[in-house]
């Protein structure tokens, strides 16, 4: 009655009859739901959608042919990854992989010897697990490990020492993925010292102290890798008396050595101007002296900080090592390049598979060094989170 | 005994303690060093040096090369000196990253914009693409760009054609060359004015909006200035005279191909790999930039009523620019940089023609590899105080 009464009235704006019942809600949830709302939202966006599926479409069926489907997984030489000889399309000859397995990871280090870099592979597996893992115990004894018993046992592992029964192997038979992880281990072990102590230098009070640390750092990061490492190739030898002849593998090592110290020189210095003043204060209240402030307060705190940024430098210089190749060190990658062009390999899609190999292991290892410095950023930002 | 007597003197510190004298010697034995390092190494390069008969100095860069390089920007043979090749490896360097910056900036921003796409598929297609090229060896990826693909493509004779005057081939890519004729310089003159014409219609127009509030059509009248003016100069010119600029087209013959602008393999595989991969580090910085500006900008110029592509380019832009530009001009330095893994596949660049060719024929090794380095080092700097400047400027003023 009374609604009957107001809609009598002037109420215009009231509603006199009930409004008709809102559709159901559209779907919220399930497959159809989600792709409505995701990928086609909007006409730009269904145009987007389709045009990715399309790129897609062209670019991953060939790849999964040629990666798995054609692939040739077994043979023993060229006849079984041609595709006149086998008779089939032929996509990555893998079997070419499985038979020069043992040149990629030891180049042509003597097979009777081999087992010595297996030794040392597991070596430093061991170091590397004891230093990335953050709860294993006693990690400064994994440290005194890495740093100083690892590098004198490879040493005496990998060249030999007659007086305990290893031959010596000249390193240039060394080659391939020892190579690589070599180049990088002793990228990492004399880095990580040297770049500390050039970024103290660098925030050092002593003017003189100072300048040559900045300028080592600048000139370094100012100049690519591979000018380095031909000028450790050229030059490392004029350098030295006459008469000493600096081992082939051993100027690349070196060359890497510097490079590296500077980009972590710079790292090191960020994790030191983050570290709050008044821990600095706090140690020289306590009586603390240069280097016991920084050995025991700051550093411990700076490193921690950085750890991502140590391990993204480490990326970058496992990524880089490859450029050894330029001047004819034999790593992954020229152990690939020199194989793919032996005869007996012969094959259209040899280079390719030889080349997909490489990049597995490359993504394999920078893929997984990237998810953990991206686990410890987020371990050591859950103090900040709120 | 009258030690005890007497009241407690505070102790001297000894002579050895004193921080002052302590930093001092350092800093000598430090200087002490360094200078015996620098002494023993100049003097045993010395010896070495003779004992191997090579001259040193600079004098070589006036004398004859005797090698030919591929690709050339400015005149020059196997009778020009050492000094012309170096300036041809100069220009070639610089010339790959010029082109890599501008392709990478232009890929990078789409990808790491993508990547924030709320379009599922484009998001996670652009997150592979950045996940997949960062962690490979850019060395890895230029031998695949030079050896596996561009090494595989047809013979001349069957060129891939892109249209009817783009043509790719194992000799490389085949594009239309322009070719001016005397009185073509009215027409790039014609341009230059639409460019300064254009930046002088923005300025006004940015003070008549600071001053009015009114807006200007600024994009279509640049647009018309430089585009337009070029054209017209360009329409008159045809009419009065001959066509100013043609175009000479590579046309496809039986075996080979003829006329056209041809781009060598080396160049193609060398921006390529560069592109592609100084775009997955560009991508990450300006998502980063992005993501850094804080969801209540966004939200109070949605609150003002500004449209979502004026947020975008008035409100998100300009502040992701101060986070994105100083780790972009880094990255420009890291593609110039990179650009001396032409050695690898050959392309003549500063590395490949200077410390490869040029070091090798002469043995003059420290001279090479100073210059080399020097010029790496000098644009190094030059981008450094470039990025201080720029941050000088564009750093927030704050109380």
């Amino acid at each position: 009655m009374a609604v009957q009464s107001l809609s009598g009235g002037s109420l215009s704006y009231v509603q006199a009859r009930q409004s008709d019942p809102l559709p159901p809600p559209t779907l919220v949830r399930g497959p159809i739901a989600w792709a409505r709302q995701n990928l086609f939202s909007s006409v730009p966006n269904t145009i987007l959608t389709l045009v990715v599926l399309y790129l897609l479409y062209l670019l991953v069926p060939p790849l999964v042919r040629f990666l798995f489907i054609d692939a040739v997984w077994t043979g023993a030489d060229r006849a079984a990854c041609r595709e006149d000889m086998a008779g089939r399309p032929v996509g990555a000859c893998w079997a070419f992989v499985v038979d020069r397995i043992g040149y990629f990871t030891y180049g042509a280090y003597p097979v009777a010897e081999r087992w010595r870099v297996d030794v040392w592979f597991a070596m430093l597996a061991f170091g590397l697990g004891w230093l990335l893992w953050l709860k294993a115990p006693r990690r400064d004894i994994g440290a005194a490990y890495f740093f100083i018993v690892f590098p004198i046992a490879s040493f005496v592992l990998l060249t030999g020492w007659r007086a305990i029964g290893l031959e010596p192997v000249s390193t240039a038979f060394w080659g391939g993925i020892l190579v690589t992880l070599l180049v990088s281990v002793v990228g990492i072990v004399f880095s990580l010292p040297f770049g500390i102590l050039l970024a103290l230098g660098r925030r050092s009070k002593l003017p003189l102290v100072r300048l040559a640390c900045v300028i080592f750092i600048e000139v370094i990061r100012g100049v690519p890798l591979i000018t380095v490492l031909i000028m450790a190739n050229t030059m490392l030898p004029l350098f030295l008396p006459a008469g000493i002849t600096v081992d082939r593998l051993l100027r690349p090592l070196v060359g890497v050595a510097i490079f590296a110290s500077a980009y972590m020189a710079e790292v090191v210095r960020g994790g030191l101007q983050a570290v709050p003043k008044g821990q600095y204060e706090g140690a020289m209240s306590l009586g603390l002296g240069y280097w016991r402030m920084m050995g025991l307060i700051v550093l411990p705190q700076a490193l921690r900080i950085v750890i991502p940024g140590i391990v993204n430098t480490f990326i970058g210089l496992f990524k880089d090592t490859s450029l050894v190749y330029v001047i004819g060190v034999f790593d992954l990658m020229k152990t690939i390049e020199s194989a793919r062009i032996d005869p007996q390999w012969a094959a259209p899609t040899v280079s390719n598979t030889g080349y997909a190999f490489a990049a597995l292991f490359y993504f394999l290892c920078c893929f997984g060094m990237s998810r953990y410095s991206l686990m410890v950023e987020r371990r050591l930002a859950a103090g900040q989170r709120r | 005994m009258s030690s005890i007597a007497r009241a407690p003197q505070p102790a001297k510190a000894s002579f050895v303690n004193d921080p002052k004298v302590r930093g001092i010697v350092y800093q000598i034995v430090l200087v002490a060093v360094i200078v015996g390092l620098v002494w023993m190494a100049a003097s045993n390069a010395i010896e070495n040096l003779r004992a191997a008969k090579i001259a040193s100095g600079f004098g070589f860069l006036n004398s004859t090369s005797g090698f030919d390089v591929s690709q050339t920007l400015i005149p020059y043979s196997a009778t020009s000196t050492y000094g012309a090749a170096f300036i041809v490896g100069l220009l070639n360097t610089l010339l790959v990253a010029a082109i890599g910056v501008v392709l990478a900036t232009f890929l990078g921003f789409l990808i790491g914009i993508a990547r924030l796409s709320s379009n599922w598929i484009v998001a996670r297609v652009a997150t592979a693409y950045v996940e997949l090229i960062r962690n490979l060896p850019l060395l890895l990826q230029l031998l695949f760009w030079y050896i596996a693909v561009l090494r595989s493509l047809p013979e001349p004779r069957n060129s891939l054609g892109v249209g009817t005057s783009v043509f790719l081939n194992n000799r490389g890519l085949y594009i239309p060359r322009p070719v001016f004729a005397p009185d073509a310089w009215i027409v790039l003159a014609a341009f230059a004015l639409g460019v300064v014409a254009a930046i002088g219609y923005a300025v006004r127009a940015h003070r008549r909006q600071a001053a009015t509030g009114q807006q200007s059509p600024v994009i279509s009248a640049s647009i018309g200035f430089v585009v337009g003016l070029p054209l017209l100069a360009w329409a008159v010119l045809a009419l009065v005279a001959a066509n100013p600029i043609s175009f000479d087209l590579p046309i496809k013959g039986t075996f080979n191909l003829r006329g056209g602008l041809q781009v060598f393999p080396e160049l193609v595989a060398l921006t390529l790999g560069l592109v592609i991969y100084t775009a997955a580090f560009i991508a990450e910085i300006v998502r980063a930039g992005i993501l850094a500006v804080s969801k209540g900008q966004t939200e109070a110029a949605h609150a003002l009523g500004i449209k979502p592509g004026h947020t975008l380019r008035l409100v998100v832009i300009p502040q992701a620019m101060r986070v994105i530009i100083p780790p972009l001009t880094s990255q420009y330095l890291n593609l110039t940089k990179n650009s001396s893994l032409a050695v690898v596949i050959g392309y003549p660049d500063l590395v490949q023609v200077f410390m490869g060719t040029v070091l090798n024929q002469t043995g003059q090794a420290i001279e090479c590899v100073a210059m080399t380095m020097a010029v790496y080092l000098t644009i190094s700097i030059a981008t450094a105080s470039f990025m201080n400047w720029y941050n000088a400027r564009k750093a927030l003023v704050e109380r």
